[in-house]
C-alpha cells in the first residue's frame, strides 16, 4: 500500500492542513478523541506528540502540555495501547512526534515495528541525528513503509537543505522562523523571503511549515509557497479549557479557509 | 597519543557524547566546531588566555601540601587550591576560555546557565570584563538557595532569569538556556559551564579546564620530584572541575582517578544525583552519557546538598572513564560531605564549597599507604554554603 502520506500530498489540491497535539492531553484518553474529531472537521494530517520531561524544541504552552500528560501517566507504552484500533476510525495520514530517548529505551526497531503495525505513516524525531538514522534504523523505516520527518529552518545552508532532501521521507518540515514552538514570529515580509526561497529551490519533498502558525492569515501566506502548514501550539491553548469536541471544532474554523465538515 | 579513553573524530567517548540536538541548535553548534579547535590552537589565543589566567585570575592556583589532613589519614595529601581563584571556584578557567573564543566568533550576546551559581558568577564576570551582555538561567530553587551568588551576578551587569520548569535546578537551567540559544541563533553564544551538552561542548571545557592538571604536575614535579601523584580525587556533577584535574592523567596508568558523585541522602533512595552509580545509558542536553531515568525514558529530578551536584546526567567523558574502570566513582551522601566539610573548616581553616566537600569525604573510603601522595581536587569556596553549613551544624559543635 503506498504511504498514506504520499497519497495525499499527491491527491490533495490546496494547502494540506495539519494539526499537532500531545498524548494525553488534557486528559490521558482524549487521544483518539481528538484525533476522530480533527478528520471529522477537515483536518488532513494528524502529529501526535509522545511526551518527554525535556523537550528541548519547544516552547512554554507545549512543555506544559507534555508535563501534564506524564502526570496523567502518558507513555509509550500506553499510547501504543490507545492506538491500536486507530486505523478503525482514523483515514488520514497520522505521525508521531516525540524525543530520541523515551524510543531509545523503548527500542526503536522494536517501536518502529509496533507503529507501523498499527498503521502510523512517519515519525519526526528532531533530536535523533540524521547520521544515526541513516546507519542504524533507515533500512527499517523502509522495511515498514514508515517516513522519517526531517526539519529544516532558517539558519539551515543550500547545502545542507538538499541533504536532508535526499534523506528525508514523505515531506519537509520547514520551521519557519529560528524559535522554539510557538515562539516568536518573524515580521512576515521575513518569513514570506524564507518560503519564498525554499519554493524556488524545488525540493523533491512536499514542504510543510510549522512553528508560530496561529490563524488564517499565516495559513494563506505560508499556502502561497508551500504545501502544508502544522498547528501545534495555538491549538492546545485552544484545547486546554471547554468542552473538547466544541473547542477543536471552534479552533478549525479560525486557522481553515477551505476545509468543510466532512459527513 | 590518543588511547581508548579520548574523543574520537566523531564526538564519542566510547559509546557516550555526540550531538543530539534538534535541527534549530545545528548551524550554532557546528559553527563552534568548525572554529574551536582553530580558535583554540591560534597562538595569540593562546597568549591571551594565559595572560589572563596569570592576571587576572591568579593562577597557578597553590598545590598546598595540608599537614594535618596527611597525619590524620596517614598519606602525602595535597589540595589544588581552585577555591583561590578569582570568583571562587575552577569555574573561571572555562568561562574566561568561551568569552575569548565567543570574542573571536564575533558574538554580541552571551547565555549561560547555572546550579550553586558559581557559573553563573563566573559568566557574569567575564561579560563584565569585555563588556558584553549577559543573561543567567538559573532553577527557581536555586535562586533561593544560592541568594549571594544570584547577588553577585546581578552587581556584576547580568541579568538572572529563573527556570520555572521541572525541578527548577540545573537541568532546567540547562533546558531554558538551549531554548534562548535555539530562539537567537546568530548573535549568540552559549556559555556551557560543564562537560556536558553536545560535541564540541565537552571536550572544548575540558581542554579549558585541564589547566589545573598540568599545573598539578609541574607543581608536584617541584615538591615531590615527581609530577605524577598516587591519586587524584575531584567531585564530579556534570565534571568539569574532575575533568581538568584528571585530564593530562588519564594516560598515566599508575595514578588513580577517584570521582566523588552526589548520593544524596543515599543511592537507593529516592533523593540522590548519582548518575553514574545508579544510571542508565540515555540522552540529556544533546548528548549520550549515563543518567538518571525511568524505564520510560523520562529523564528523573535528582537531588543533592549541593546544588553544583545536583544534576542528573554526567560527562560523557567520565562515563566512559567510569564505564572502563578507567575512574573509579564513589557515591558520597550528604551527611558524609557536610561531616567532611566541617572537617576541612577545623583543620586547616578552609571552608570548601560542599561540592568540593564530596571530594574530601573520599578520604574516608580509602585506605591509603604512608607514603601515597593524593591530591584533591578543592574546586572551589564555602562562602555560598554558609546556610547550609549552618543549619546542619551538629549540636554541641557550635563553638
Amino acid at each position: 500500500m503506498e504511504n498514506r502520506i504520499d497519497s495525499l500530498f499527491k491527491y490533495k489540491s490546496g494547502t494540506v492542513l495539519s494539526v499537532y497535539f500531545t498524548a494525553g492531553y488534557p486528559n490521558l484518553n482524549d487521544t483518539l478523541t481528538i484525533a476522530k474529531e480533527l478528520e471529522a472537521n477537515g483536518v488532513d494530517m494528524l502529529e501526535i506528540g509522545i511526551p518527554f520531561s525535556d523537550p528541548l524544541a519547544d516552547g512554554p504552552i507545549i512543555q506544559n502540555s507534555s508535563k501534564i500528560a506524564i502526570q496523567n501517566g502518558m507513555c509509550i507504552e500506553l499510547l501504543l495501547e490507545q492506538l491500536i484500533t486507530l486505523r478503525k476510525h482514523i483515514s488520514i495520514p497520522v505521525l508521531l512526534m516525540g524525543y530520541y530517548n523515551p524510543m531509545l529505551q523503548y527500542g526503536v526497531v522494536s517501536f518502529l515495528e509496533k507503529i507501523a503495525a498499527i498503521g502510523i505513516d512517519g515519525l519526526i524525531l528532531p533530536d535523533m541525528p540524521i547520521e544515526e538514522y541513516q546507519e542504524n534504523y533507515e533500512a527499517d523505516f523502509k522495511r515498514l513503509n514508515l517516513k522519517n520527518i526531517l526539519l529544516i529552518t532558517p539558519q539551515t545552508s543550500d547545502i545542507r537543505i538538499r541533504y536532508i532532501d535526499s534523506v528525508s521521507g514523505g515531506f519537509i518540515y520547514v520551521v519557519s522562523s529560528s524559535a522554539t514552538t510557538g515562539g516568536h514570529t518573524d515580521f512576515s515580509e521575513k518569513r514570506e523571503a524564507y518560503l519564498s526561497k525554499i519554493s524556488s529551490m524545488k525540493l523533491n519533498n512536499p514542504c510543510v511549515v510549522g512553528f508560530g502558525i496561529q490563524n488564517k492569515e499565516d495559513v494563506k501566506q505560508v499556502g502561497k509557497y508551500a504545501d502544508g502548514t502544522i498547528i501545534g501550539t495555538a491549538f492546545i491553548n485552544a484545547i486546554a479549557q471547554g468542552e473538547l469536541k466544541q473547542q477543536i471544532k471552534n479552533f478549525i474554523k479560525t486557522v481553515s479557509h477551505d476545509t468543510a465538515v466532512r459527513t | 597519543m590518543k588511547t581508548q579513553y579520548h574523543i574520537n573524530d566523531k564526538g564519542f567517548y566510547g559509546d557516550f557524547g555526540g550531538a543530539y540536538i534538534p535541527e534549530l541548535l545545528h548551524s550554532n553548534v557546528e559553527e563552534l566546531l568548525q572554529n574551536y579547535k582553530t580558535v583554540l590552537n591560534d597562538d595569540k589565543f593562546k597568549e591571551e588566555l594565559k595572560t589572563l589566567l596569570r592576571d587576572y585570575v591568579g593562577r597557578p592556583s597553590p598545590l598546598y601540601y595540608s599537614n594535618r589532613l596527611s597525619q590524620k589519614y596517614g598519606a602525602q595529601i595535597y589540595l589544588k587550591r581552585e577555591d583561590l581563584n578569582h570568583t571562587g571556584a575552577h569555574k573561571i578557567n572555562n568561562t574566561i576560555g568561551q568569552i575569548l573564543l565567543a570574542k573571536h566568533l564575533n558574538k554580541k550576546r552571551i547565555i549561560a546557565e547555572t546550579g550553586a551559581g558559581q557559573h553563573g558568577v563566573a559568566t557574569a564576570t567575564v561579560c563584565a570584563l569585555l563588556g558584553l551582555p549577559c543573561i543567567v538561567y538559573m532553577g527557581e530553587t536555586d535562586i533561593k538557595r544560592q541568594a549571594p551568588n544570584v547577588e553577585k551576578m546581578r552587581l556584576l551587569g547580568a541579568e538572572v532569569r529563573p527556570a520555572l520548569s521541572g525541578s527548577k535546578t540545573l537541568k532546567d537551567a540547562t533546558n531554558e538556556a538551549i531554548r534562548d540559544w535555539i530562539n537567537n541563533p546568530e548573535d549568540t553564544y552559549y556559555i556551557i559551564g560543564s562537560v556536558v551538552g553536545p560535541h564540541p561542548y565537552p571536550d572544548m571545557v575540558a581542554q579549558f579546564q585541564s589547566v589545573i592538571s598540568e599545573e598539578i604536575k609541574q607543581q608536584l614535579k617541584e615538591k615531590t620530584g615527581n609530577e605524577n601523584p598516587d591519586y587524584v580525587i575531584a567531585c564530579i556533577g556534570g565534571g568539569s572541575n574532575a575533568a581538568g584535574a584528571f585530564y593530562h592523567f588519564i594516560d598515566e596508568p599508575s595514578v588513580k582517578l577517584i570521582a566523588a558523585e552526589a548520593a544524596g541522602k543515599g543511592i537507593d533512595t529516592n533523593h540522590t544525583a548519582a548518575s553514574i552509580s545508579i544510571g542508565t545509558t540515555g540522552i540529556i542536553h544533546g548528548s549520550k552519557t549515563l543518567m538518571m531515568q525511568t524505564s520510560d525514558g523520562q529523564i528523573v529530578e535528582p537531588y543533592s546538598i549541593s546544588a553544583g551536584l545536583d544534576y542528573p546526567g554526567v560527562g560523557p567523558m567520565h562515563a566512559h572513564l567510569a564505564e572502563t574502570g578507567r575512574v573509579k566513582v564513589i557515591a558520597i551522601t550528604d551527611s558524609d560531605a557536610l561531616s567532611a566539610g566541617y572537617e576541612l573548616c577545623k583543620l586547616e581553616g578552609i571552608i570548601p564549597a560542599l561540592e568540593s566537600a564530596h571530594a574530601l569525604a573520599c578520604l574516608n573510603h580509602i585506605s591509603f599507604k604512608e607514603d601515597d601522595v593524593v591530591v584533591i581536587n578543592l574546586s572551589g569556596r564555602g562562602d555560598k554554603d554558609l546556610e547550609t553549613y549552618t543549619k546542619h551544624l551538629p549540636h554541641g559543635k557550635q563553638n
